[in-house]
């Protein structure tokens, strides 16, 4: 390796030490997430922002996929719906995490010997955190939030690479 | 200007689930509406075919998530016509006290999504959430769950209604009526709303009746039937309660219907409770019976479990034949229809879904409404897709 | 009208017909399906205008397809069963009687492969369109898993 590559390469670390925690503490702390309720999850949606204020944590739904960084797959995906489901993770920008919520995300739930189920979202994306319940309760999800923010708050290289 | 197709969905903020609503549009006029549907169907009357009767119960609950605990019900009272059951009148009253309260939240959340799409956001939105959160915290303390309950048993409930079950109850109804005072002075007087619902959506009398539609949208139409005075079953007939009914069809009555039938869930609830066979609520949680439901006769502890449930086989094998049950849920009529081959597991269990054939019906409401007005319709027929696909 | 009086005309109208009274306000009637359309229109014009579901049952001979109506204003209850050929399955569709048959008929068609003929728009209601299958057929296996 030459000398200018080296050098690059000692800037950048010196810069992500400094850049990496102001970056991660603004992308934790305003975390938006894709209004993809497939299923009864997406019920406990609702008392999250209502009762338990998910939006004092910076956590608040967007319609387009475009404006996301989360999405909290919320119930079965099915063959059917598999196609467009990819195409929405896709539509995302980059950085950006998912959340399986549910056993129906996680692994087909009670519907594990069905025809038309994808046991298990982790087939088709990669999953950050598993948030167990059927249905999960909103104080589980909230958990699960904080769990994703402790996640990203170790995230390195922070502003300029795509990934996780 | 040029005619064309446009798809809603599956993704889509306002559709209320997922499903793709295609709609043919001259501008902004629509024309026409194709709804494809199937993208969360998960198999459920398959399923059935592999599970016995018992584990049924939870599937059935999944099967209209909002309202889990009549499609529960709706599963015990066919598989009990089908083996000739008969519940203790304690049971019943607890699964109609159930059932009503199920309605209630079940219609709040229609007020929810209601507010949301006509573009009042959040503050209505917020009160129907947390008028809902106290049924379902009584929800909690009866059956341990916020919902997916996995209550109802066949010949009986899971166990007998707790101590604070009675008084908490009857504060939450207080609170709810009162705020319902509220819900209709904030929409009623407000001319946004009454622009976007009144003549909005209109479904004939005619139509609906030759759709098949019922339930609250038939009843905004002027028809009055309900399944719960036509042809009653578990103790509605000891009951005084009205059927609300509209006159125009439109969103704005079916907005009205519901919120009348809030009140009158709340009027039966109240008699149920005062009522209720058995005398005073239970003193006591028997953890007894949580272990003796599966306990033959002739053993102890049988007899605490009499008053909330029938006796039945610890394995359980309907005769061979067939029963076809109605309900009356919150969304119009629900049925179950179950063959039996004398095994331990159903050969056939067929659901009619109510919302199924009032969206077969949704191309008479939508011709002549906007684009715009797509959200408030969907949620006016109070759509609920999870029973709609299975 | 009472059950038993709706009974007696189909009787006297179609005497191949199987019919019975269960209970109060419950009828079953089995017919050969050549005869199916003649006995909704009859059953229409009696009252019975809310056609309440179409349920397909595959049985080990044939299929069945049941049909429950129900009169608003007779508040009675008939089951209108029907026997249909495991080949080549194809019954007459009773969407000009009944308009909300449309998609029952579809998810009988999608669900067992059951050829509803003057339906005016049969397809696939809801598994994908290029699917392969039926999957309420007995032979469809569910797929085992551990």
């Amino acid at each position: 390796m030459d000398v200018t590559t080296l050098l690059i390469g000692k800037a950048r670390n010196v810069i992500d030490y400094f850049a990496d925690p102001v970056f991660n503490w603004g992308r934790r702390n305003s975390i938006w997430m894709l209004h993809l309720g497939i299923k009864c999850c997406a019920l406990e949606w609702g008392p999250f922002i209502a009762r338990f204020d998910a939006e004092r944590f910076g956590i608040g739904p967007r319609a387009s996929p475009r404006h996301c960084d989360l999405m909290i797959v919320a119930g079965p995906i099915t063959h059917k719906f598999a196609p467009k489901f990819k195409m929405l993770y896709e539509q995302m920008p980059e950085p950006k995490w998912v959340i399986a919520m549910g056993d129906c995300a996680i692994s087909g739930g009670p519907f594990f010997d069905s025809y038309n189920i994808i046991r298990g979202v982790d087939k088709l994306v990669p999953v950050d955190v598993y948030v167990p319940g059927c249905p999960p309760r909103p104080e589980t999800m909230l958990d699960g939030m904080f769990k994703l923010q402790e996640l990203i708050k170790k995230r390195k290289g922070g502003y300029y690479t795509c990934g996780p | 200007m040029a005619e064309m197709w446009i798809n809603m969905g599956p993704q889509h903020p306002a559709t209320h689930g997922l499903w793709d609503l295609r709609i043919k549009v001259d501008g902004d006029m629509i024309l026409d509406a194709d709804p494809q549907i199937g993208y969360i169907h998960r198999g459920i009357e398959k399923l059935g075919e592999n599970r016995n009767y018992t584990q049924f119960i939870p599937l059935a609950d999944r099967t209209g998530y909002a309202s889990p605990m009549t499609w529960a019900i709706l599963y015990v009272l066919t598989v009990e016509e089908l083996m000739d059951i008969k519940v203790p009148p304690r049971a019943t009253y607890i699964r109609t006290i159930a059932f009503e309260l199920q309605r209630m939240a079940s219609h709040l959340l229609f007020v929810y999504g209601m507010a949301e799409n006509v573009g009042a956001m959040w503050p209505p939105l917020v009160y129907a959430y947390r008028e809902r959160e106290l049924l379902l915290d009584l929800f909690q303390i009866l059956t341990g769950a916020r919902f997916h309950f996995n209550y109802p048993r066949i010949g009986g409930v899971k166990w007998d209604i707790p101590q604070t079950f009675e008084a908490q109850t009857k504060k939450a109804l207080d609170v709810i009526e009162s705020k319902l005072k509220e819900y209709e002075r904030m929409f009623d007087e407000s001319e946004i709303f009454l622009m976007r619902t009144k003549g909005v959506a209109v479904l004939r009398k005619e139509d609906a009746i030759r759709m098949g539609v019922t339930g609250p949208t038939l009843r905004a139409c002027g028809v009055k039937e309900d399944l719960r005075k036509s042809e009653p079953y578990m103790c509605y007939s000891d009951f005084d309660f009205g059927i609300p009914t509209g006159k125009n069809g439109d969103l704005y009555d079916r907005w009205v219907v519901r919120i009348a039938e809030i009140r009158e869930s709340a009027k039966i609830v109240r008699q149920a409770l005062d009522r209720i066979p058995g005398g005073a609520v239970a003193t006591k949680v028997p953890a007894a019976v949580v272990k003796s439901v599966t306990v033959l006769d002739g053993e102890t502890g049988y007899e605490d479990l009499c008053v909330i449930m029938a006796k039945v086989p610890k394995v359980i094998k309907p005769p061979p034949g067939e029963a076809y049950v109605r309900v009356e849920d919150s969304r119009g009529e629900s049925a179950m229809y179950i063959i039996s081959d004398g095994t331990e597991r159903p050969y056939r269990i067929k659901i009619r879904s109510p919302i199924f054939c009032t969206l077969s019906a949704l191309k008479y409401m939508m011709r002549g409404a906007r684009v715009a007005d797509v959200p408030p319709i969907m949620e006016g027929i109070d759509i609920l897709l999870s029973e709609v696909d299975r | 009208m009472s059950a038993e009086e709706v009974a007696g005309e189909m009787k006297k109208k179609f005497p191949e017909a199987d019919v019975r009274i269960p209970r109060a306000s419950r009828l079953t009637a089995s017919v050969k399906k050549e005869v199916l359309l003649d006995v909704c229109s009859f059953l229409k014009d009696a009252g019975f205008d809310h056609l309440s579901s179409i349920a397909g049952v595959d049985r080990a001979e044939n299929f069945e397809v049941a049909y429950f109506l129900w009169s608003y204003e007779k508040k009675i209850l008939v089951t209108l069963k029907t026997a249909v050929q495991k080949e080549n399955p194809r019954i007459q569709s009773v969407i000009k009687i009944w308009e909300g048959a449309n998609w029952h008929e579809r998810e009988a068609y999608d669900m067992f492969g059951i050829v509803f003929e003057g339906h005016p728009d049969l397809r696939r209601l809801l598994m994908p369109e290029d699917f392969v299958g039926h999957p309420l057929r007995k032979d469809f296996k569910l797929p085992e898993v551990e």
